[in-house]
């Protein structure tokens, strides 16, 4: 009987001990993953920065992929017609082309009221890329840019849309950048959503059951 | 237009709301002649689906006359006697190419797919009458309803053959036939399905045409348990007997080749599993009871096929995934691609190879659509499947 009793505290105080090594190594092994973890910012990484969970100081705006199941030189001619914008762009009025590379954006504004601003292409690279510009005097200055490229597979077309919004032109520019982007990136993804609706069915989805206030 | 609306748990009223038209050009507007209540009705009536609002519409067995045409259709015309499929589908993006109607890209209105997307990872595809999760879209439990990209969904049928023997077509005869394709039934296979509603019973006959050797039926409704009978299945009642018990004695120590769990998240009994799901569900900590499927996991032989038609929406506990991994099971699952099934199911409905019609228990006007809901919902035994018709005179009492 005794001699069990000693056996067993033995035992008891072993795995107490085995127990504590191993919950030393655990805490050191957590430790050093943190320290890797301050460090991987600079560590070479595929994934885009807009999904990186430490981002620094660098802000690249809102960005969104989506797949397009149509051949990218079509899917590039539709967004390079900026004046169809308000087609699949819920809070954009109209734009107006000026000339190759200027247009006059009309956009809903806080309270019902709108906003006007003119942007230019900076690059056009056919079947690549679009990237515009807003006015540097513009009330809601914003830039964008789209890039296409094929999907693997002959699965269409990847879009990447990264649209960044500088809310440093006074208060209306301040709450529209702000209804732009409510809930990060959702405005985008929306928008991305009713693009491929538009370009993969003809028309965009709504359950409205009659013609009026039919926004998708 | 008169239609059935949810105002809440069982609060279903029949009113008066405007009559849907034309939006988008592939639409077309079906004046519904006939249209059932489903099971996964019953999930909104009892309240546990969520983003479901006030004056909804339900309803997503539908058939019925098209009466309008978008500008964008070319394969109906006016006059077209039509099923609807409950699935809306563009026919267009890459999942509808491959036949998986049920996850289409582009049916569910963009604001309305962020809900499904932060709920599962991705969107769903637009469903009629079935809550904001899959579009909002108004259902069929009404004289007009509105069906978005109508030349990829509905099936015409252009023979006479009485709406009674088609209107399944629409979603429970699809999906109790995926449920069985799902199993993968090879020659002296033995499965076991959960659930003697219309799925269920459908899943059944769909097994045995497939090949199955033996397909057991578990369930607590006499009557069903019965329908299950007449089709051709083996019955366990799960309130006289212990169904793993039952399943391994009744496949030679072996345990059934595949599992069916036409159940779903509201699963019935008295398993102490189950009655922990109540508490959980009640307190809100859980939001679907599992009890059938934890049990068809267990049952299942190793190396077996599960296959889950029952509606899941949200989490459950005690998911035995030790048994899942361990036995090496498949599982297989899904809304059912309903675009996918309909010429060949149709066919077998016109060789008389596949009925229907058994299974429906009560026809009755729209206007006595609250009643319906009730009877299917607490008369279970004896209300197997009702169908509306809203053409069919109200009479007084």
């Amino acid at each position: 009987m005794y001699r069990r009793h000693v056996r067993r505290s033995n035992g008891r105080a072993l795995a107490a001990g085995v127990l504590g090594v191993v919950a030393g190594a655990a805490v050191l092994f957590a430790a050093r993953n943190m320290m890797r973890g301050h460090r991987r910012i600079i560590e070479p990484e595929d994934a885009p920065r807009r999904t990186w969970r430490r981002k620094g100081r660098w802000r690249e705006g809102v960005g969104r992929t989506i797949t397009v199941n149509r051949p990218r030189e079509e899917v590039y001619a539709r967004w390079r017609d900026f004046a169809s914008f308000p087609d699949f762009m819920e809070n954009v009025r109209s734009v107006t082309p000026l000339d190759q590379t200027r247009s006059r954006w009309v956009v809903e504004g806080p309270a019902g009221s709108t906003v006007e601003f003119e942007t230019k292409i900076v690059e056009d690279r056919p079947n690549e890329l679009i990237a515009w510009e807003s006015d540097e005097n513009a009330q809601v200055r914003n830039s964008g840019r789209v890039s296409f490229r094929d999907a693997p597979g002959g699965r269409g077309t990847e879009i990447e849309a990264v649209i960044a919004y500088d809310p440093s032109g006074g208060a209306v520019g301040r709450m529209t950048a702000k209804l732009f982007q409510r809930g990060p990136g959702v405005q985008t993804r929306r928008e991305l959503r009713r693009f491929k609706q538009l370009m993969e069915t003809g028309e965009i989805a709504t359950a409205a059951s009659r013609p009026a206030a039919s926004h998708g | 237009m008169r239609a059935l609306t949810w105002h809440g748990k069982h609060d279903v009223r029949v009113e008066t709301v405007p009559d849907p038209q034309i939006v988008n050009p592939r639409d077309a507007i079906i004046k519904v002649t006939s249209t059932a209540i489903c099971g996964s009705d019953l999930h909104l009536y009892d309240g546990v689906i969520p983003t479901m609002r006030p004056g909804d519409i339900l309803g997503h067995e539908f058939m019925g006359e098209v009466v309008d045409v978008g500008r964008g259709n070319t394969r109906l015309k006016r006059g077209d006697r039509v099923v609807v499929p409950f699935v809306i589908a563009c026919g267009n993006c890459f999942f509808c190419r491959r036949q998986q109607f049920a996850a289409c890209d582009n049916s569910n209105p963009a604001y309305k797919a962020d809900i499904s997307q932060m709920l599962y990872g991705h969107h769903m595809c637009g469903f009629f009458g079935y809550s904001h999760l899959t579009g909002g879209y108004a259902g069929g439990q009404a004289e007009y309803v509105r069906v978005p990209f109508s030349d990829v969904g509905p099936i015409v049928i252009d023979d006479g053959m009485e709406d009674d023997r088609v209107l399944f077509l629409s979603d429970i005869l699809p999906t109790g036939w995926m449920a069985a394709e799902n199993c993968e039934i090879e020659e002296g296979d033995t499965v076991a399905v959960w659930g003697c509603g219309p799925v269920g019973l459908f899943a059944i006959q769909s097994a045995l045409i497939m090949g199955a050797a033996q397909v057991i039926a578990i369930d607590h409704y006499p009557h069903r348990l019965e329908l299950a009978r007449k089709l051709g299945a083996k019955t366990v009642n799960y309130r006289n007997t212990r169904v793993y018990e039952a399943l391994m004695e009744m496949t030679g120590g072996i345990g059934p080749d595949a599992v069916i769990d036409a159940v779903g998240l509201e699963s019935h009994g008295f398993a102490p599993d189950n009655l922990y799901d109540y508490a959980k569900q009640s307190l809100r900590l859980e939001t679907d009871r599992s009890h059938v499927l934890r049990e068809a996991l267990y049952a299942c032989r190793k190396g077996g096929r599960v296959s889950v038609p029952g509606v899941y929406g949200g989490f459950v506990d005690k998911f035995p995934v030790g048994a899942f991994m361990q036995k090496g099971l498949t599982m297989r699952t899904g809304q059912t691609h309903v675009q996918k099934y309909l010429s060949g199911l149709l066919e077998m409905i016109r060789d008389n190879r596949i009925d229907t019609t058994f299974l429906i228990s009560h026809r009755m006007p729209l206007e006595k659509g609250p009643d319906a809901y009730r009877k299917f919902a607490f008369e279970q035994n004896e209300t197997t499947k009702v169908v509306l018709k809203p053409g069919m005179e109200a009479r007084n009492g």
